[in-house]
């Protein structure tokens, strides 16, 4: 079944009403939405508080200096858009898809799976920006914001977001059970604690290095550092490439699966 | 499967322009799953206005034929019309027209009552005060607007179907599609639910169901077809096809003994025919009561004896030597 031929008598911004149906469910669960704010508000607040003492000044790339504080906040805010995104994306969809059958009744409708995996991805961003955006609010009132470039903090975040929430949902169509995914977390633990997030990349042995740079958390965190410290090269461009690519191969797999296993 | 590929039918003008009160037409139409072949080439016509039933056992293509019909499923060869439309190419548009109950409830456990009908609506880009009166007004028809605010876990299995027939006439449908509506519920809620159905035909939609309960299909179904191992066996309305295929009456009857087979050679003469069943003898014979007084005659004394009118269950017995309820 081809799933980006036919008409679509709802037109282009049909994935709209998906979006609608998943802000009425999280509006009667705001405590859950919440709570999305607390984690790496917490791991601020405690790198801030404790690490700061012990560690020092760092100085970046184009010679400024900033805090350690200040270094590592622009990584909690990609580490959180990389998470949040995920959440939606990959456990979200695949108790609609294999549990409460949300999608088999949406595609009786005139909508289509590339619908159904806009709709979702577009609804991961939107909680991603929320997020991102509360956090940019809370570095500036701690005084972690060393540019204006900083608003965009949750632009960065909905672009780091479409990578991961493409990637998640386009794997979580092959996933067979909960236990699958397991594999999703072993990718984003190590990718947390090695992406350049908490120390710099100069300081991985050199063997390393290019594997880290493979890696997309690293380019997310590089786009936020860049826009929070105000220190800009070619790198965030980069960095934008291959996160807004990442994420569209996963838009496309992801409607191309939906398709597959829906409308058999 | 090697048969022709999908759509060169050109050289039958049936398939090529169906008449406008067709709005399903299908011609050797055919599914695989795999080596499965689920639906194994069937033609159906289904009219505006018509009620149209599939009834079959568990496993007989039914429900594979609702999906391609539905749009949400690809035929493997074949034609198929659905309101005049191509489902391969189409399938958004005809949608857009359809209403769906499937087999299994599909229901939204995350959302009340009325906002599962409020967001199925929008889904086919109904504005949101057309929803709301719609979806007040379909609660009441199913008889649910005192419970619009409830979760749907909370409802019963008759009123999470109730409710399943509701959502699928929210966006006014021409052509109503259920899929085994009342399997799995109690007496009550069945009727209720057929009497909504009825009233439903009444009012002119046309609906399309799929059954494995022959009174079902005699209760609501103009015309049916019975289908097995996805191959259509017979066709027609119901009185029609008992008429073709069974006596006017049957006689029941059930012995204590393992000797089946013995005695229906002695009964053998008394009826057009002996059906053997695990517990039981049917004799079809056009006056049953009489069969009875016959058997009563030779001697025999069964445990139990029932006189009954044939019924689609006969038919299908006769027509595939299987009972429908497996």
């Amino acid at each position: 079944m081809s799933t980006g031929v036919v008409r679509p008598p709802l037109g282009r911004f049909a994935a709209q009403h998906l979006v609608a149906r998943n802000y009425l469910v999280y509006r009667r669960d705001w405590v859950v939405f919440v709570t999305g704010f607390l984690e790496p508000l917490l791991y601020l607040l405690s790198i801030g508080l404790g690490i700061q003492q012990l560690v020092g000044d760092f100085v970046l790339a184009d010679g400024s200096r900033v805090t350690y504080t200040e270094f590592v906040a622009p990584a909690m805010l990609a580490a959180s858009a990389m998470n949040g995104s995920l959440f939606d994306a990959t456990f979200g969809v695949f108790f609609k898809l294999k549990y409460e059958k949300v999608y088999d009744a949406v595609l009786a409708t005139p909508l289509r799976p590339v619908d159904v995996a806009v709709g979702e991805l577009v609804w991961s961003l939107l909680r991603a920006a929320v997020y991102a955006a509360a956090f940019v609010a809370f570095m500036a009132i701690l005084g972690l914001t060393g540019s204006w470039w900083a608003l965009l903090g949750p632009v960065a975040a909905v672009v780091i977001g479409y990578a991961f929430a493409g990637a998640g949902m386009a794997l979580t169509t092959w996933m067979r059970s909960w236990q699958d995914f397991d594999f999703i977390t072993l990718a984003v633990l190590p990718m947390f604690l090695f992406s350049a997030t908490f120390f710099p990349l100069n300081r991985y042995p050199d063997g390393v290095q290019w594997l880290v740079q493979l890696t997309p958390l690293y380019h997310g965190v590089v786009l936020c550092r860049g826009l929070t410290t105000g220190a800009l090269g070619v790198d965030l461009l980069v960095a934008v490439a291959y996160l807004v690519a990442m994420g569209s191969i996963g838009l496309a797999v992801s409607s191309r699966r939906l398709g597959t296993l829906l409308l058999r | 499967m090697g048969a022709r590929p999908l759509g060169q039918t050109a050289d039958r003008p049936d398939v090529a322009d169906p008449p406008l009160d067709v709005l399903v037409h299908a011609r050797g139409l055919r599914k695989s799953y795999g080596q499965l072949e689920a639906v194994r080439g069937i033609d159906v016509t289904v009219r505006r206005g018509e009620a149209f039933g599939f009834l079959g056992p568990n496993g007989a293509g039914k429900s594979s034929t609702m999906r391609m019909i539905a749009a949400v499923s690809t035929a493997s060869d074949g034609s198929l019309r659905v309101l005049g439309m191509d489902p391969a190419t189409d399938g958004p548009a005809i949608r857009a027209r359809l209403g769906v109950c499937p087999q299994d409830d599909t229901l939204d456990s995350e959302l009340t009552v009325r906002e599962n009908l409020l967001v199925y609506g929008r889904f086919f880009g109904l504005s949101r005060a057309e929803v709301a009166r719609r979806a007040d007004e379909l609660l009441a028809f199913v008889q649910l607007g005192d419970r619009a605010g409830a979760r749907v876990e909370q409802l019963s299995g008759g009123l999470k179907r109730r409710l399943t027939v509701a959502r699928s006439l929210i966006n006014e449908p021409e052509l109503l599609m259920l899929d085994e509506p009342t399997t799995g519920l109690d007496p009550q809620a069945r009727h209720l639910l057929w009497d909504r159905l009825f009233r439903l035909k009444q009012q002119g939609t046309t609906l399309l169901l799929t059954t494995h309960y022959m009174d079902e299909a005699e209760q609501l179904c103009d015309r049916l077809v019975v289908i097995d191992e996805g191959v259509i066996v017979a066709e027609g309305s119901p009185a029609q096809l008992i008429r073709d295929h069974s006596s006017r009456e049957v006689c029941e009857l059930r012995f204590g003994v393992d000797d089946h087979d013995g005695v229906a050679a002695r009964l053998a003469h008394l009826g057009e025919r002996v059906e053997v069943l695990p517990d039981r003898l049917l004799v079809y014979a056009a006056d049953g009561e009489s069969v009875a007084q016959a058997v009563h005659d030779l001697g025999l004394t069964p445990r139990s004896t029932l006189v009954r009118r044939s019924t689609l269950e006969d038919v299908f017995l006769r027509l595939t030597g299987r009972s429908l309820a497996d």
